[in-house]
């Protein structure tokens, strides 16, 4: 995991795709090709994101990072949201 | 039960921590534990399938993966129904089960409950062994 200086921006790579990870792509999906790509019983796809985490401050996070553990995902609306 | 949860929206890292501050440690004693990851642009719920392109943002999709980076559950909401935690943990507690015993779990599988050897002597004796309310 990479530490983070404070930047207003900092682009995280995204979804890291299998064939993404020859020499010469960069690792970031297309633009135009984001159809849902994971089944249940198949390996989840990894990526890379900017994180906030308590006690640690900014960090990119990813989730292979937690490979060889039990891990919940879990996607949401939006912070400040009701539900 | 040793899980990670990764808490994940399109809002930035910015706003995650601002509100784990004003809002998240006023609910959960020092804050939630869990890294808040940030997807701008929704790429990353685009391949999980929760990005909803009108609203700009990620539905409720949640996902158990396994010590081997598989897929294990999913389960995705429209937004106006919240969660039921419960179910989540009771997902967690048969798929760890079923991994370290090599039995299956019926439906509703609570843990202490009955569990399933699947095999040729099963077929057709569910019924024996495993009698639902």
């Amino acid at each position: 995991m990479t530490e983070l200086k404070d930047e207003c921006v900092k682009p995280a790579k995204g979804p890291i795709l299998p064939q993404a990870e020859t020499p010469s792509a960069a690792g970031e999906i297309p633009q135009k090709e984001v159809a849902m790509m994971v089944k249940v019983g198949h390996e989840a796809i990894d990526f890379e994101a900017p994180a906030y985490i308590e006690g640690v401050g900014f960090k990119n996070v990813r989730l292979s990072d937690y490979k060889g553990k039990w891990i919940v995902l879990c996607f949401y609306p939006g912070d400040f949201t009701f539900v | 039960m040793n899980v990670e949860v990764l808490a994940i929206s399109t809002d930035s890292r910015f706003v995650h921590k601002v509100w784990q501050e004003e809002e998240l440690s006023k609910m959960v004693p020092g804050g939630v534990p869990f890294p808040m990851l940030s997807d701008p642009g929704g790429k990353i719920g685009s391949v999980y399938g929760v990005y909803d392109e009108a609203a700009g943002v990620d539905i409720r999709g949640r996902f158990i993966i396994d010590p081997d980076f598989v897929i294990r559950a999913m389960e995705v909401l429209t937004p106006e129904v919240g969660r039921n935690p419960e179910e989540l943990l009771r997902q967690i507690k048969a798929f760890q089960h079923v991994r370290a015993t090599g039995e299956v779990t019926p439906s509703g599988w609570q843990p202490g409950q009955t569990t399933l050897k699947p095999g040729p002597d099963l077929v057709g004796k569910v019924w024996t062994v495993w009698k639902p309310k």
